[in-house]
C-alpha cells in the first residue's frame, strides 16, 4: 500500500518536473484522479462493509463462518448453513454448466463455419445479457413447476434410493437454484473459453493436422495449449455464481438448512442479504447482514483475482511466443 | 525416374479468389524440389494443397494431384497426412509437451502409447535431425523453451518420427539466423536419401544450393520447372532470368 | 491391423466428440428459445398503452400500468450514468494514454476485478455510504449503486477503443506541435468516441437490468416519483415483487414488465449495433 502511494507521488513529481504544458499536466492529473478514484472505490468498498458489520464481528468473530444457527429471534448469527448453500449451488452449477461450456467453446472456435459462429456466438452472449430478475420469473413459472411435476417425481422413482434425492417433491430448493445457475454461467465460461482457444495460434493446430491427428486430437491439443485460460474463464464463472442473487432468492426456497436432498430448500449468502436486508430490525441483525455481504466480497475479489491473472497469462504467453 | 507427386491442371481458390491458375508438374522420389517466387506468387499456397492443409483454412482446388498415382483428394486427409509431412515457417512445437513428447507426438496420435516402442525412434529422429546431442541431456524440458532453430529441428525430428514419405517445408529457414539455417540446409542433403523433399523458398542461393529441381511461380503461374543447375545457368524464360538476377521481387 | 484398428477408432471418437460440442452448442441456445418464447407469449396479454402512460391500481382492480417504473428506471440509470460515464471514460482514458506502470496495472487489474464483485454487495455498500447517512431510501442511493457497476465495462471499453487509434494519429497531432491533451481530446477521443459510445449503452443496459443493488436503496414506490431524494419504482423491482406476489394479475403484470425490459434493453443494444456498424462502414 505505501510503496504502491510512494511510487504515485513520484510518479506525479517527476511529471511536475519534466511536464512543459500546463494543460498535460491538468490532462493527466485529472484523469489520473479518476483511476485513483476506482482504485480507492474497491478499498472503500471493503472499509465500509467492515465498519457496517464491526458489531457483528466483534460478537461472533469467526465462528460467524462455522455457527449453524441463523437465528434473527435470538439475534445469534452463524453463516454455515448459508456458507454451505452457497458453495454447493454454485459447484454443482459449475459441474453441469463446464462440460457444456467447453463443448459451446471448442464447437465456436474450432468446428463452426464462419457463417454460423458469429450469430451463434451473438445468442450465447445473449444469453449473458438476460436480467437475472427475468431468470427468476421464468424460473417461478416456467422450471419449478416442471421440476415439481417431471423432474422430481422422476428423479425420486428412479434414484431415491440416494439421500440427494429423497423428500416431498416441492419443485423450488436447492435443484431449481442449481439448474438456472448453471443456465445463467454456461454463457460466461463459454465465451471466455472460446476467445482463449481463439487465443491459441493457428499453427498448433496446423502442426497436430500436419502429423495425421484428427480433428479432435488437433483439439485436444489446444485445448492442452488454453488450459490455464479456460481454468480462469471457469473460476469466473464460479465467482459469478456464488454471487448470482435474483434468480436464487426466486428460487432456491430460502430456508438456512443443511440437507443432503437436492430437493430441500436452501439459502445462499447473496439470497440472504436480498431477503432480510429491508427486514432487518436490529442493529445486530444489519451488522451480521453486512458481515455476509463483507465474506461474499472477499471470497468473489479472491476468485475474480485469480480468474483474471491465469486469464492473462495466458494471453501475454502466446503474444510473446 | 520414379515420379512421387504428380500434380495435373491444379487450381487454387480462396472464396472466389483464384490464388494458383492450372499447375502441372511432376515431383520425382527421392529429390530435393524448390520452388521459388516473389511473394504473394502462390508458392506457399501450392505447397499447401499437396498435404491438403489447402482446406483447413478455406480454401478449395480443382484439378488432381497424385500421390503414387493415387488421388489426394479420393484420400483421408489423416491418413495422408502421415504419408506427407509438413515443417512451417514458424517453428511451432507443442509448448506443453516436452522435448521427448513432441517428437513422439504424431506416433502417440496414431495410437503407439509403449515407451519402449517410442524412445528408439524418438532417438533416431533427433539424431537424423542433427538435434540429438544438444538435447539429449534434457529430454523432459518443453519443446518451447529451446532457441528458434533448435525448435525447428525439432518439428523436423517430430515430422520424421511418423514415417513420411515426403516431407514438405515451407520456407523452413526463413525465421532462423545463418548458422541455423545452414544446419538446416545439411539436414536437408541429409534427408533426401530417404525422403522426398519439396521445399519452398524466397532465398534463391538456398534453392540453388539445397535442391535438384527447381519450379519458379509468378503471380499464380508455374513459370518454369527444370534441373536447379539449368534453371540458374540458363534459365528458359524471361521472366525467371530477371527474377533470378534479382531484377524483381 | 492394429493401427488400421486404431484409425477408424480415432475416426470415430473425432466425429463423435465434433458431433457432442455441436449439440452442447444447441443445448446452450434451448433456454434462450425458452426465456423469450414465455416473457413474449406471457408478457404480451397486458402490453398495451395503458401499461407504458398509467399506474399501478391496488390489488384485485384489473389493469393499470408501469409508468412511474418505466420513468423510475430511466431515472435510475440516468443517475448512473452520469456517476459511471465520466470515471469509466476518464478512467479509460488514463490508462491507456499514460503509460505502462505498475499503477495502471494495479487499476486495470482493479477494474476487471470490480467487475466480477456481485451486485448486491455494490447494493450494500450504497447503502452503507448514502442510505445510512440520509436516513431514508432513495432514487439516488441507488443510481449510485448502479453507477458503480457500470464503471468497469466503460472502462474497459475506452481503454480498448483508445488503444484502436493508429498510433499514427496521434503522432501526426504531435508532430504538428499540438500539446498532448488537445490531441488527445480533438484527435483520439473523438476518432474512438463510437467504440466508446458503445461501450456506455452496454454499461447501461446492464444497469437497467439490475436488481439486486435496488431492493434496498431505491426500494420501490407505488406512486409517481421522479424526486431522487425519495424512493423510486424500477421494472425490475417490480418484476420480482409481482413474481413473488400471490395474485395472479400480478403475476401476468410481471411477464408484462420483463418484455418492456427486455424491449428497452434491445432498443439500447439497437443503438449500440447500428453505432457499431457505421464505426467500421467508415473504417
Amino acid at each position: 500500500m505505501s510503496s504502491v502511494k510512494k511510487k504515485f507521488e513520484n510518479n506525479i513529481l517527476k511529471k511536475i518536473f519534466s511536464s512543459h504544458n500546463l494543460g498535460d499536466l491538468i490532462f493527466e492529473r485529472l484523469t489520473l484522479l479518476f483511476a485513483v478514484s476506482v482504485f480507492l472505490l474497491v478499498l472503500l468498498m471493503g472499509y465500509e462493509m467492515y465498519l457496517g458489520s464491526k458489531l457483528s464481528i466483534d460478537k461472533f468473530g469467526w465462528s460467524f463462518l462455522v455457527n449453524s444457527t441463523w437465528d434473527p429471534v435470538q439475534e445469534i448469527y452463524g453463516a454455515l448453513p448459508i456458507i454451505y448453500g452457497t458453495v454447493v449451488s454454485s459447484l454443482l452449477a459449475l459441474i453441469i454448466a463446464l462440460p457444456l461450456s467447453i463443448g459451446v467453446a471448442i464447437y465456436l472456435a474450432e468446428v463452426a463455419p464462419p457463417w454460423l459462429e458469429k450469430p451463434l456466438s451473438f445468442l450465447v452472449e445473449l444469453l449473458a445479457g438476460i436480467p437475472s430478475v427475468i431468470y427468476g420469473l421464468w424460473g417461478i413459472f416456467v422450471l419449478v413447476p416442471w421440476i415439481r411435476t417431471d423432474v422430481e417425481p422422476y428423479l425420486s422413482d428412479k434414484l431415491g434410493f440416494l439421500p440427494f434425492f429423497r423428500g416431498a417433491p416441492y419443485g423450488f430448493g436447492m435443484l431449481a437454484a442449481v439448474l438456472i445457475l448453471s443456465i445463467m454461467v454456461l454463457p460466461i465460461i463459454s465465451s471466455i473459453s472460446r476467445d482463449v482457444l481463439k487465443s491459441v495460434p493457428h499453427s498448433q493446430r496446423e502442426a497436430a493436422l500436419a502429423l495425421g491427428a484428427t480433428k479432435w486430437q488437433s483439439t485436444i491439443i489446444v485445448l492442452k495449449d488454453a488450459k490455464s485460460g479456460i481454468l480462469g474463464a471457469t473460476m469466473l464463472g464460479l465467482g459469478r455464481a456464488i454471487g448470482e442473487t435474483m434468480a436464487v432468492t426466486m428460487v432456491i426456497g430460502n430456508r438456512a438448512l443443511i440437507s443432503p436432498s437436492l430437493f430441500d430448500p436452501s439459502y445462499t449468502m447473496a439470497s440472504v442479504i436480498a431477503n432480510e436486508f429491508t427486514e432487518a430490525t436490529s442493529e445486530m441483525y444489519l451488522s451480521a447482514l453486512i458481515q455476509l455481504a463483507l465474506v461474499l466480497f472477499v471470497i468473489t475479489i479472491i476468485i475474480n483475482a485469480f480468474a483474471h491473472l491465469l486469464v492473462w497469462s495466458m494471453s501475454r504467453k502466446w503474444k510473446t511466443a | 525416374m520414379e515420379i512421387k507427386l504428380s500434380v495435373k491442371n491444379l487450381d487454387a481458390y480462396y472464396g472466389k479468389n483464384k490464388v494458383l491458375n492450372n499447375i502441372s508438374l511432376n515431383i520425382p522420389k527421392n529429390k530435393v524440389v524448390a520452388i521459388i517466387g516473389p511473394s504473394g506468387c502462390g508458392k506457399s499456397t501450392f505447397i499447401r494443397t499437396l498435404n491438403r492443409m489447402h482446406e483447413v483454412v478455406g480454401g478449395t482446388i480443382k484439378g488432381e494431384i497424385l500421390l503414387d498415382g493415387e488421388d489426394l483428394a479420393k484420400t483421408d486427409p489423416v491418413l495422408l497426412r502421415k504419408r506427407i509431412g509438413m515443417v512451417f515457417q514458424k517453428p511451432n512445437p507443442f509448448p506443453t509437451m516436452s522435448i521427448f513428447n513432441n517428437v513422439a507426438a504424431g506416433l502417440r496420435l496414431n495410437g503407439v502409447r509403449n515407451k519402449k516402442k517410442l524412445t528408439p525412434i524418438v532417438e533416431k529422429c533427433l539424431k537424423q535431425a542433427a538435434l540429438w546431442d544438444e538435447v539429449k541431456n534434457n529430454l523432459d524440458d518443453s519443446g518451447a523453451n529451446i532457441s528458434g532453430g533448435q525448435q525447428q529441428r525439432l518439428c523436423i525430428a517430430r515430422t520424421l518420427a511418423v514415417d513420411p514419405e515426403v516431407i514438405l517445408m515451407d520456407e523452413p529457414a526463413s525465421a532462423l539466423d545463418p548458422i541455423s539455417t545452414t544446419k538446416i540446409e545439411d539436414l536437408i542433403f541429409e534427408l533426401k536419401k530417404d525422403y522426398t523433399i519439396v521445399i519452398v523458398t524466397h532465398n534463391m542461393q538456398q534453392a540453388a544450393r539445397v535442391s535438384d529441381y527447381t519450379a519458379f511461380f509468378y503471380m499464380g503461374e508455374l513459370i518454369e520447372f527444370s534441373d536447379t543447375k539449368k534453371m540458374f545457368t540458363s534459365p528458359e524464360k524471361q521472366q525467371t532470368e530477371d527474377y533470378i538476377r534479382g531484377r524483381f521481387g | 491391423m492394429n493401427s488400421k484398428y486404431f484409425y477408424y477408432k480415432r475416426k470415430l471418437t473425432s466425429s463423435i466428440m465434433m458431433l457432442l460440442t455441436f449439440v452442447a452448442a444447441l443445448a446452450a441456445i434451448i433456454p434462450l428459445v425458452f426465456i423469450f418464447y414465455y416473457t413474449i407469449s406471457k408478457g404480451v396479454t397486458y402490453l398495451n398503452l395503458d401499461f407504458f402512460i398509467a399506474m399501478p391500481k391496488p390489488v384485485g382492480e384489473p389493469g393499470g400500468g408501469m409508468a412511474n417504473a418505466i420513468v423510475g428506471t430511466l431515472i435510475l440509470i440516468g443517475i448512473g450514468g452520469a456517476i459511471g460515464i465520466p470515471v469509466g471514460v476518464m478512467t479509460g482514458t488514463y490508462l491507456s494514454e499514460f503509460g505502462n506502470n505498475k499503477f495502471v496495472f494495479l487499476v486495470r487489474f482493479l477494474t476487471d476485478v470490480l467487475s466480477g464483485i456481485p451486485s448486491i454487495v455494490v447494493g450494500v455498500v450504497a447503502y452503507t455510504m448514502v442510505v445510512l447517512p440520509m436516513k431514508h431510501f432513495s432514487a439516488l442511493a441507488g443510481g449510485i449503486a448502479l453507477g458503480i457497476l457500470m464503471i468497469p465495462t466503460i472502462t474497459r471499453t475506452t481503454e480498448e477503443m483508445i488503444k484502436l487509434v493508429p498510433h499514427s494519429l496521434r503522432e501526426a497531432g504531435l508532430a504538428l506541435g499540438i500539446p498532448k491533451w488537445k490531441t488527445t481530446l480533438a484527435i483520439i477521443l473523438r476518432t474512438a468516441w463510437k467504440g466508446i459510445a458503445t461501450g456506455v449503452l452496454l454499461g447501461l443496459s446492464r444497469a437497467a437490468g439490475e436488481t439486486a443493488p435496488l431492493l434496498f436503496t431505491a426500494l420501490g414506490n407505488r406512486f409517481w416519483s421522479t424526486n431522487i431524494g425519495q424512493p423510486i419504482a424500477s421494472l425490475t423491482v417490480y418484476i420480482y415483487d409481482y413474481a413473488k406476489s400471490p395474485f395472479e394479475d400480478w403475476n401476468q403484470q410481471a411477464w408484462t414488465a420483463a418484455l418492456v425490459l427486455i424491449l428497452l434493453i434491445s432498443v439500447l443494444s439497437l443503438v449500440f449495433r447500428i453505432i457499431t456498424r457505421s464505426k467500421y462502414k467508415t473504417n
